[in-house]
């Protein structure tokens, strides 16, 4: 008998890297048609479009796509939601599947960042002739490099230097490696942007971003798409039996937005939205952390990685450093985490990450990984931040026989 | 014009000059004589236009004892820095304006080398523990670099010129100093 469960039917990712002789539209086009072509499914038969591209928030990235690859009338969503924004797709497409509107929908997420520089964040126009009061905090010029720094990586160094003034143990050294490890595991991707395994040596002698990030220790800006194709579990069950041995159950998709926190005005603070969405989606689930065969999280810098494996449960509380240190969250460990490399090697095209991450995730479930293949994986748990706050959980069981 | 003046390091006990009439230093020391009219920057915008010295923000208050301001929910207690519509903690709309300590310990921060087009670098940007109310800030008059800077450092706050704009008028900004002066080989 059907039940609510909600499927991944087909899904699809592009390279992630330079794709100088493609726009935005070739390249959700090509995620999109692909995650179509997994799943076995056509354009005409979904019933919701959800599609995401930060950089064109406002420029109906869904609609265009729709003319490249078929106009069927269906509901588009366009959503924006930082670096959340492709988790947001994908959950927007199974909040309108579980709700009956349709039984199959899209999500897309799609970016071209190549080039466009480091994800600093941040702005800095000169000053004006007179001082003259601005905005909320009626700032007489800009603050940002005045008052602390508005930038991605300075922000994301301060969360994980917090942590360590919390629990102590933490070391520009000890953030250093967690990216030695990403880069690491990139060397079996042939989809990411970086695949060149880098030295200790090399990353601390990196030129350095926010002291402690240095570059190789910030997510790759790069070009990149990422779709998949979500269907109800009554219709998986009218699908032909490749089609329900290759889908990917979504045991849990969560969203949560930052509640009020003491210090969050003065730092974003994406530890308190993750952990409640992963209390969210382990109940959801019905699963623990200790249950997770691998873990895709938000490494957007090494700093943020740190702090996940806590916000996760992947360790106790306070534990981070321990639990790094322990070799877990290497390919071999007990709880490998960015087993694709991570976003700092893999990269980060915005608004694919979130689906991206997913598709990763579905990839070891279905036994499909090649040669970073985590043997026997059956769950995962795919974790995006965009900041401002959002945080996107998805947790994902290989189909049952 | 209005080039920062020594943002990060070498400003310390180096009086700056203000006014014609008075001298600012960037320690704990505060003004001078004669500078009753920047009292008046808290609540009302552009009150302080006419003064020769106008804050960066709203929340810094200069005076005798220059300090920071938080606009307080009178129903919760969280402290907010900009102007809010209503309490993010709880919804309610009324604030009263409460005083910051101006002493501080460094429960984060960063060394900012690559930042947006016009940002002097390095600079420290750190978040400051002050007295249980987290404060943004550029950690000043000390060297960037992590062999000077570091987390749980005892910090207060100082100010320091922006320099004078067409009028004449002079914008102060903040920061926060160790607490404990390093020789920086003076
Ligand atoms: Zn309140």
């Amino acid at each position: 008998m059907a039940n609510d469960d909600i499927w991944i039917l087909g899904i699809h990712m592009t390279k992630f890297g330079k794709h100088p002789d493609l726009d935005v539209v070739d390249l959700a086009a090509e995620a999109a048609m692909g995650a179509l072509d997994d799943g076995g499914v056509g354009i005409k038969d979904m019933g919701v479009l959800a599609a995401g591209c930060l950089m064109m928030a406002s420029a109906g990235i869904g609609q265009q796509l729709q003319k490249q690859i078929g106009q069927t009338g269906i509901p588009v969503y366009n959503v924006a939601n930082a670096c959340a924004t492709g988790a947001t797709a994908l959950r927007t497409v199974i909040m309108a599947v579980r709700a009956g509107e349709c039984d199959m929908g899209l999500a897309v997420g799609v970016e071209k960042l190549s080039g466009a520089g480091l994800l600093s964040g941040g702005s800095r126009k000169s000053d004006d002739d007179t001082w003259t009061r601005h905005g909320r905090y009626g700032a007489v010029a800009p603050v940002d490099g005045r008052i602390g720094t508005e930038t991605m990586p300075g922000v994301f160094a301060q969360i994980g230097m917090e942590y360590g003034h919390k629990y102590g143990g933490t070391s520009f050294e000890l953030f250093a490696r967690i990216s030695e490890k990403n880069h690491s595991h990139s060397t079996l991707n042939p989809l990411a942007s970086y695949s060149k395994a880098m030295s200790l040596e090399q990353i601390m002698g990196d030129m350095m971003i926010a002291y402690p990030n240095t570059r190789p220790m910030c997510s790759a800006n790069c070009d990149g798409a990422a779709a998949a194709v979500i269907v109800s579990d009554a219709k998986l069950r009218t699908l032909d039996p490749d089609q329900r041995r290759r889908a990917v159950k979504v045991s849990a998709s969560v969203l949560t937005s930052d509640p009020w926190e003491e210090s969050c005005q003065v730092l974003p603070d994406v530890n308190t939205l993750t952990r409640n969405a992963a209390k969210l989606a382990y109940e959801q689930a019905g699963v623990g952390p200790e249950d997770l065969d691998l873990v895709e999280l938000h490494d957007c810098f090494a700093t943020a990685e740190l702090v996940h494996y806590d916000n996760l449960m992947l360790c106790p509380v306070g534990g981070a450093v321990d639990f790094f240190e322990s070799g877990a969250t290497w390919r071999d460990g007990s709880k490998p985490v960015n087993v694709s490399g991570g976003l700092e090697s893999k990269g980060h095209p915005i608004a694919a990450t979130g689906i991206a991450n997913v598709w990763e995730v579905a990839h070891h479930l279905r036994g499909e990984a090649g040669d970073r293949q985590i043997e026997g994986a059956t769950v995962g748990l795919a974790h995006v931040i965009g900041l401002g706050s959002a945080c996107g959980i998805h947790i994902l069981e290989k189909a049952a026989g | 014009m209005m080039a920062e003046k020594g943002l990060v390091g070498g400003l310390r006990a180096r009086p700056i000059r203000a006014t014609s009439s008075t001298w600012i230093t960037t320690g704990n020391v505060g003004y001078g004589q004669g500078h009753g009219s920047a009292n008046e920057t808290s609540d009302e915008r552009g009150g302080d236009q006419l003064s020769d010295q106008i804050t960066l923000v709203d929340y810094l208050e200069l005076g005798d004892d220059p300090h920071l301001v938080a606009n307080e929910c009178r129903a919760c207690g969280a402290r907010f820095f900009d102007r809010r519509n209503a309490c993010a903690s709880c919804g309610k709309t009324e604030f009263k304006r409460v005083r910051i300590a101006g002493d501080g310990e460094v429960r984060a921060f960063t060394i900012v080398s690559f930042a947006a087009p016009g940002v002097p670098v390095p600079f420290v940007a750190a978040l400051v523990d002050c007295d249980g109310t987290s404060v943004r800030a550029n950690l000043i008059n000390v060297e960037a670099d992590p062999d000077h800077v570091s987390l749980g450092m005892k910090v207060r706050l100082a100010t320091y010129s922006l320099g004078e704009d067409s009028n004449g008028t002079e914008a102060i900004g903040f920061g926060f100093e160790p607490q404990e002066a390093h020789d920086n080989g003076k």
